[in-house]
C-alpha cells in the first residue's frame, strides 16, 4: 500500500534500524566503531550511521515517496560491545548492492565514509571493515598482473623480493639516483623504488630520473644475469601527466611502476591500474597519508578497509608497515589484513581483526610490502611474519652499510637466503635467528659487517592502535 | 702515515637467483630443500640449460615433471643423472605448485660451466 508523506523530522532508528534483518550475498556489509554523544541511544546513533551512509536525510523529505526507499536503504543490522571501551560500540550495517557504481571504490568511500564522518550525534566514528560482495568483486579489475604474474615475470620464486628505497629520498640529481640504483640491483637486491616524495622536481625531472635508472636496470641486469627492476613513481600532477610518465617507462621497457594510492586518489589509481593491465606492466603502490586515516583507534578508517579497496582499485603490491621496524603497527592486525591482501578466501576472524569472513573469488594477490626502518638482524622475524608473498625493503638497512650500498644490498641478500634455506629446512627461524644470522655471516664479509652495524637498533614503542580485546 | 680504509671492494657476481648468494650446498642441505619442496605438496621438476641460455624463461625439462613424485631418493638420483648427461649444463629443481600455478620455489643444484 502507498504510503502517505508525513513532513517532519523523524527517529533514524525508526527507518534504519532493523535488527532482524538477515544480510543478502549481495549486500556489501561494514561494521563502524561508533562513539556517540552523551545521551544519545546507541540504536539512534547506529541508525543515524545508516541513513547518512545512504539514503536518509535529516528531515522527511516529499520526493522519498517517489521511490521505494525500503529497496535502497542501508540498515544498521546489529549492534555489539567493544572490548576494552566502554564508550564506543559497533554497528553492523548492511547497503544493498544498487547503491554504488560497478566497479567504483571512490563511489563506495564516498557514500560510506562522506558527510556521515562529520555527523554532530557522534563524538568518533571509525569504519573498521567492509565485505564486499562477490557480485561487487566481480565488477573491479583488481591488480593488473597479481602474485603469480609477477614472480613469473620476474623470476623469483621461493623467496620474498628484496627491494629498498633510494636514498636521501630528495635532492640527487637524476645520473647520481641511476648510479645507486645500479650500486644496489648489481648487490643482490630485485628491485628499487623512488621514495614516493620523488615525482618530478627541479633537482631531477622525471624524464632525466626514468632514463638513468632504465640505464642502471638494464646493466645491472646483464652483469648478474638476473631479472631487476625499479618502481618509477609515476604520481603527478594531473592523470594526464600520470600516463605520459607511465607511457614512457613502457619506451624504456622497464617493468614496474609506481603510485601513491591515498594522495593521488582512487579514480587515479584504477585508471593507472587499468593502464598497467593493458600495458602489461606491474604497478607498485605506496600509501602516504594512510596513518592521518587509520591510526586513531575511535575515528577514521582502518587500514584493512583501505587495503581491501587497494586489492579492488588494483595494485600488484602494496605498503603494509613491518610490525618489527619503525613504523606502526601489530602483529596479528598487519596478519589480518595482508590476509587480505593475499588469499582467495579470508575467514572472520577478530582476533585478526577481521569482522567478516571475506570471498575474493578469484581476483589476483597483492605482494605485501614490508618497509621502513628495517636491518639485518630484523630478517628472520619479517620472514616469519609476511612469508614468501612478500617485498621486504631495506633503505637505511642498504644504503647505510659502511662499504656502501652493493655491499648492504648483498648482505641482505645472503641474510634473506640463509633464512629462508633454514626455514626450509625445518628451523624455528625466530627463535635461532642469531646462529641463523652469524653463521651467514661466516661466508659472507659483507653480511658480517652490517650485523655488527645494526647490532643494537630496535625500534621499541608501543602500538598506538591495538586490537580491542581485552 | 700509510692510508688505510676500511673499506671493502664490493665486486659484482653473476647468480642464479634464490640461494645464489650462498656458498654450495651439501648433500644433506640439498636433501633437505627437496624434503620440504615434497612435504609443500609441490611436485619436483628437474630443468637443465647451457649456461649461455640462463635467462631463459623456459629451460628444457629432464623427462616430465615428477608429478605427485613423494621418494626423495628418486628424485635425488634424477638430478644426478640429468646432470650426468648434461654435465656442463645448470640443472635445477623447481617446487611446482598445481594450485597456484606457480613455481613454490627454484633453486639452481648444479652449476653448468
Amino acid at each position: 500500500m502507498a504510503k502517505k508523506y508525513d513532513a517532519g523530522v523523524k527517529e533514524y532508528r525508526d527507518t534504519y534500524f532493523t535488527p532482524d534483518y538477515v544480510p543478502l550475498d549481495t549486500d556489501l556489509l561494514a561494521c563502524f566503531k561508533c562513539t556517540g554523544q552523551e545521551g544519545v541511544p546507541k540504536e539512534e546513533v547506529a541508525a543515524a550511521v545508516a541513513a547518512e551512509s545512504s539514503t536518509g536525510t535529516w528531515s522527511t523529505v516529499w520526493s522519498e515517496l517517489l521511490v521505494d526507499l525500503e529497496f535502497y536503504k542501508g540498515r544498521c543490522y546489529r549492534i555489539e560491545d567493544v572490548p576494552g571501551d566502554k564508550d564506543a560500540f559497533y554497528a553492523f550495517i548492511a547497503y544493498p548492492l544498487d547503491l554504488f557504481e560497478e566497479g567504483s571504490i571512490t563511489n563506495v568511500l564516498t557514500s560510506l565514509v562522506g558527510n556521515v564522518f562529520g555527523f554532530k550525534a557522534l563524538r568518533h566514528l571509525r569504519l573498521e571493515d567492509i565485505r564486499f560482495p562477490m557480485a561487487f568483486i566481480k565488477t573491479c579489475g583488481g591488480p593488473p598482473s597479481g602474485i603469480v604474474v609477477e614472480r613469473d615475470r620476474l623470476n623469483k620464486y621461493g623467496r620474498p623480493l628484496l627491494g629498498c628505497t633510494i636514498k636521501p629520498k630528495l635532492g640527487l640529481s637524476g645520473k647520481n639516483y641511476g648510479r645507486v640504483v645500479y650500486e644496489c640491483l648489481r648487490g643482490g637486491l630485485d628491485l628499487t623504488k623512488d621514495d614516493e616524495n620523488i615525482n618530478s622536481q627541479p633537482f631531477q625531472r622525471w624524464r632525466e630520473r626514468f632514463e638513468f635508472v632504465a640505464e642502471a636496470v638494464k646493466l645491472a641486469q646483464q652483469e648478474t644475469g638476473e631479472v631487476k627492476g625499479h618502481y618509477l613513481n609515476c604520481t603527478a600532477t594531473t592523470p594526464e601527466e600520470m600516463y605520459e610518465r607511465a607511457e614512457f617507462a613502457k619506451e624504456l621497457d622497464m617493468p614496474i611502476i609506481m603510485h601513491d594510492y591515498i594522495t593521488g586518489g582512487f579514480t587515479a589509481n584504477t585508471g593507472l591500474a587499468n593502464w598497467c593491465r593493458k600495458n602489461g606492466m606491474l604497478l607498485h603502490i605506496h600509501r602516504a597519508m594512510h596513518a592521518v586515516i587509520d591510526r586513531h583507534p575511535q575515528h577514521g578508517i582502518h587500514f584493512r578497509v583501505l587495503a581491501k579497496c587497494l586489492r579492488l582499485s588494483g595494485g600488484d603490491q602494496l605498503h603494509t608497515g613491518t610490525v618489527v621496524g619503525k613504523l606502526e603497527g601489530d602483529r596479528q592486525t598487519t596478519l589480518g589484513y595482508i590476509d587480505n591482501l593475499r588469499e582467495s578466501f579470508v575467514p572472520e576472524d577478530r582476533s585478526r581483526g577481521n569482522f567478516f569472513d571475506q570471498d575474493w573469488g578469484s581476483m589476483p594477490g597483492v605482494f605485501a610490502v614490508a618497509s621502513g626502518g628495517i636491518h639485518v638482524w630484523h630478517m628472520p622475524a619479517l620472514l616469519a611474519i609476511f612469508g614468501d608473498d612478500s617485498c621486504l625493503q631495506f633503505g637505511g638497512g642498504t644504503h647505510g652499510h659502511p662499504w656502501g650500498s652493493a655491499a648492504g644490498a648483498a648482505a641482505n641478500r645472503v641474510a634473506l637466503e640463509a633464512c629462508v634455506k633454514a626455514r626450509n629446512a625445518g628451523r624455528e627461524i625466530e627463535k635461532e635467528s642469531r646462529d641463523i644470522l652469524l653463521e651467514a655471516a661466516k661466508h659472507s664479509p659483507e653480511l658480517a659487517i652490517a650485523l655488527e652495524t645494526w647490532k643494537e637498533i630496535k625500534f621499541e614503542f608501543d602500538t598506538v592502535d591495538k586490537l580491542d580485546v581485552q | 702515515m700509510p692510508f688505510q680504509s676500511t673499506v671493502g671492494d664490493y665486486q659484482t657476481v653473476a647468480t642464479l637467483e634464490t640461494f645464489g648468494f650462498l656458498p654450495p650446498m651439501t648433500q644433506d642441505e640439498i636433501y633437505d630443500q627437496i624434503a620440504y619442496i615434497i612435504a609443500q605438496g609441490w611436485s619436483p621438476v628437474i630443468e637443465h640449460v647451457h649456461p649461455s641460455g640462463s635467462m631463459q624463461t623456459y629451460w628444457s625439462y629432464w623427462k616430465l615433471p615428477f608429478f605427485g613424485e613423494k621418494d626423495l631418493n628418486l628424485v635425488v638420483s634424477e638430478l644426478e643423472a640429468c646432470h650426468r648427461a648434461y654435465p656442463d649444463h645448470h640443472v635445477r629443481i623447481v617446487g611446482y605448485d598445481a594450485y597456484t600455478q606457480s613455481q613454490g620455489t627454484c633453486f639452481v643444484v648444479f652449476q653448468g660451466r
